[in-house]
């Protein structure tokens, strides 16, 4: 697959009829990604690394029924607020008419929660950088994760009969299906740092493993996303090597910042509550991602000089609602403003 | 943004830097000045060159690239970068723009427009 | 190689008169023809001077500039909202960025820039040690300030000084979204519910007037507005700008359907103008010389973020250095492994990564 003929229009008119304009919008953004020609990224090579038959066919779906998103009022909404990349989102277009069913959208929100509160950290850091190219780049990842919570938000909210700030800013904490990964407090440089290279090398496995998902949405959401996470685990690959093999003082930090989080890293790899969709094909197992998982950040941590914490895992189970007490303040501070004005739009 | 700026001095590239060592031992930190500077080029089509973007601050090549990636191109502005440190570009100097490049105004016949002849010959 | 040239300050090698004023007239006839300045041609000092105190400025603006919006990026109250804020935010880093870049063409460097920031020798657009108590306060700014910043920074994609001006072109480019994205928060809330729209137009009162003192004192009491003006550096009067711009927000809140907190603010048929109130010069004075609600807090936490990333930025550079060492000593066919041979391969990617990225390709 290319870029041309991931752009390649064939028109399979869905039954939703939408506004002119509204498809001339979306044209637009189209050609402004064809015209920047971008070739296929990492995500495709990893996706042949990962499996190269699902892959394949995936992909000739999504090109088939790419133009499909004439009239969904939320892929407007999604390409306005990506106006920053023209090319965000386009594959999505396939699958977003599509309602999950209700296991598949409490699925998609464990995915959707993961990214959304992993943004909500990172939000935290603006403007707090150690130089200001940082506070860009963190900024860029936090965005990613914030475009890819949303997709996955709306798309349960399908689902689950509702919006998704409804999901996000009407939820109470025990609702929240994310990790307790994410809930961590940023720290220092070093503990976010540890937190994002964790997180991405988790994200970068479990992303390329739900491109063969025989959800076509997720498999959407992942190929879009993979593209993003294949970068945050080369920078944060980069940061963790630098900090470890940096200084005595980044040393200390970037082991102690690891150590921090590490307790929370286990519950990554547990299928509770999935058996179901692993069965159909829905959700990968993420157990049999922790090998792969162990051995790549173990390469990082080691040439980075530092030791692989040991430390036992977190007695949680944040997936089921029971979260670290650090989600409630997050929650409160995310939530407030939108709690003031029930019902207000925005 | 830095076109002829050239070399920079050795503190502000931070050269000047203490041991690992020598810094988790309490002495009283020294903070380095700066990363060195970058120059950023920005391919923004196939087909196109390079063209000069601006300059950024980063520690090693690999860093230049991705800050260049997540500064330069955030609006898909490219797809391709070059970085290049600062500190090896060579310029010419102004003062010599005489001797440089006024030198060649006068060499009309290496334009076609030269050639009066040829005016109106197809092909030509 | 030297950074941009101008009269020697400390008579070091002196120059004899004849060629200064040669040197002069050359630069004159530059700035008169229409032509650039470029880093590495002769300047007169007064002007590096000038410029790098206003290109040193704005780039301090835009980076004191994400805090009072920073603070709402985790509470914005849409998702959508949350990703607009936090790419605006990001922008003005990048802005930041560019413009210290333009300044550093002028012979002096980031770091040096931060530390008069931090240690209040340098000045920010004024406009920023106001507090942003309400969600609103993100549209006025954007709709108010930004407009202000848009009416100021057109005209410098035109100064006389190369490197200032296309980072300004860069800038406007990238602005064009920020001062939209405030007009539809504060026009949601305005048509939004009662409590909505109250919030919207305290903050469109609270802003009106700062954003009117951005343009700077009255051409009167502005003694660098000629000098900036005659180097093309600045091609617009304060006053200039500020009638235009007042001219321009007029009708906008009309659409917005909120009030302008000016009695005084009328159509005035002879001039083309709006007539407008007296601005408060004495609250313009206090919050330049930093009485204002948030100075203090605004430079402490920048000075927090610079001074609590030392540690990081020491360590990028070391383990920068320990790659180069090591690539010398592989180029110089020592001992080195293999593995060093691709730690060190010029990118100070690790062997790890490397691969994978091999593999992926």
């Amino acid at each position: 697959m290319n870029g041309a003929d991931a752009h390649a229009p064939e028109p399979q008119a869905p039954a939703a009829a939408a506004p002119a304009g509204q498809v001339a919008e979306q044209t637009a953004g189209q050609a402004e990604g064809q015209r920047a020609g971008q070739p296929a990224g990492p995500a495709a090579g990893q996706a042949a690394e990962q499996a190269p038959d699902q892959v394949a066919g995936h992909a000739a779906e999504q090109t088939a029924a790419q133009p499909a998103a004439y009239g969904m009022p939320a892929v407007a909404d999604e390409l306005e607020a990506y106006a920053l990349d023209p090319q965000a989102g386009t594959p999505l277009t396939a699958a977003i008419t599509a309602v999950p069913a209700e296991a598949t959208a409490r699925y998609a929100l464990e995915l959707g929660d993961d990214a959304l509160i992993m943004a909500q950290r990172l939000g935290e850091l603006v403007a707090k950088g150690p130089e200001l190219e940082e506070d860009i780049a963190l900024t860029n990842i936090g965005l990613d994760q914030l475009g890819a919570a949303r997709l996955l938000l709306q798309y349960a909210g399908r689902g689950l009969g509702r919006s998704e700030d409804e999901l996000a800013y009407f939820r109470d904490e025990s609702e929240f299906r994310c990790c307790a990964l994410v809930e961590q407090p940023n720290g220092d440089f070093a503990q976010t740092i540890a937190k994002v290279f964790l997180v991405a090398h988790f994200q970068q496995l479990l992303y390329g493993a739900l491109l063969g998902s025989a959800d076509e949405f997720l498999a959407a959401v992942a190929a879009k996303s993979l593209k993003e996470v294949d970068y945050h685990v080369e920078h944060a690959d980069l940061w963790v090597l630098r900090l470890g093999d940096g200084t005595v003082e980044s040393h200390r930090r970037m082991q102690q910042g690891l150590a921090e989080v590490w307790p929370a890293v286990a519950e990554l790899f547990d299928d509770t509550g999935n058996a179901e969709l692993i069965t159909a094909g829905i959700a990968p197992e993420r157990a049999g991602l922790r090998e792969a998982f162990e051995a790549r950040v173990a390469e990082v941590i080691e040439q980075a000089t530092l030791s692989v914490p040991t430390a036992a895992p977190l007695m949680v189970g944040a997936r089921q609602g029971r979260h670290t007490p650090h989600l409630g303040f997050l929650l409160a501070e995310m939530q407030v403003l939108a709690r003031q004005h029930p019902g207000a739009t925005w | 943004m830095a076109d002829e700026r050239g070399t920079r001095d050795a503190t502000a590239s931070g050269e000047d830097r203490r041991s690992p060592a020598e810094q988790g031992a309490g002495v009283a930190e020294l903070p380095a000045r700066s990363w060195p500077l970058w120059e950023v080029f920005v391919r923004s089509a196939r087909g196109l060159s390079h063209v000069h973007a601006g300059s950024l601050h980063a520690a090693d090549a690999q860093m230049a690239l991705e800050n260049a990636r997540d500064l330069y191109t955030r609006r898909s502005e490219g797809v391709s970068l070059w970085v290049v440190p600062s500190a090896q570009i060579t310029a010419s100097d102004p003062d010599r723009r005489g001797a440089y490049f006024e030198t060649a105004g006068d060499k009309v016949y290496r334009h076609p427009t030269f050639y009066a002849r040829a005016e109106g010959v197809p092909h030509l | 190689m030297e950074h941009a040239k101008t009269a020697p300050a400390d008579g070091a090698h002196l120059v004899d008169q004849a060629e200064l004023d040669d040197l002069q007239e050359r630069f004159d006839a530059t700035i008169a023809a229409e032509q650039r300045i470029e880093p590495r041609d002769w300047m007169p000092e007064a002007y590096r001077r000038t410029l790098i105190r206003q290109i040193g400025q704005h780039a301090h603006s835009e980076i004191i500039g994400m805090q009072p919006e920073g603070n709402w990026i985790t509470r914005a109250p849409s998702l959508k909202r949350k990703s607009i804020l936090m790419a605006k935010v990001q922008d003005e880093a990048g802005h930041g960025l560019y413009l210290y870049s333009a300044a550093e063409t002028l012979g002096i460097d980031r770091t040096t820039m931060t530390e008069q920031l931090i240690d209040g020798t340098a000045k920010y657009s004024s406009i920023f040690n106001y507090p942003t108590p309400t969600w609103a306060d993100m549209g006025a700014i954007g709709w108010l300030v930004d407009g202000a910043a848009i009416c100021n920074q057109v005209p410098l994609c035109r100064a006389s000084y190369g490197p200032y001006g296309r980072a300004m072109v860069r800038i406007c480019k990238e602005e064009s979204f920020h001062q939209r994205q405030g007009f539809e928060i504060l026009y949601e809330l305005s048509h939004g519910t009662p409590a909505q729209h109250r919030m919207a137009q305290e903050a469109v009162d609270r802003w009106w007037w700062p954003a009117l003192m951005m343009f700077g004192p009255p051409d009167a009491d502005s003694p660098n507005t000629a000098q900036s003006m005659e180097w093309k550096i600045k091609r617009f009067t304060n006053d200039e700008l500020r009638q235009r711009f007042i001219d321009m927000s007029v009708p906008q809140a009309e659409v917005l359907g909120l009030a302008l907190p000016d009695p005084d603010l009328r159509w005035n048929e002879a001039t083309g103008h709006y007539d407008s109130g007296e601005i408060d010069w004495t609250e313009f004075t206090e919050v330049l010389k930093g009485r204002g609600p948030c100075n203090a807090l605004r430079v402490s936490n920048r000075r927090r973020a610079h001074e609590g990333g030392a540690w990081v930025r020491e360590a990028a550079a070391a383990y920068a250095q320990k790659q180069a060492a090591r690539a010398a000593a592989q180029a110089g066919g020592g001992a080195a492994a293999n593995e060093e041979r691709a730690a060190a391969q010029g990118s100070g990617q690790g062997s790890a990564h490397d691969r994978r990225m091999a593999e992926a390709s």
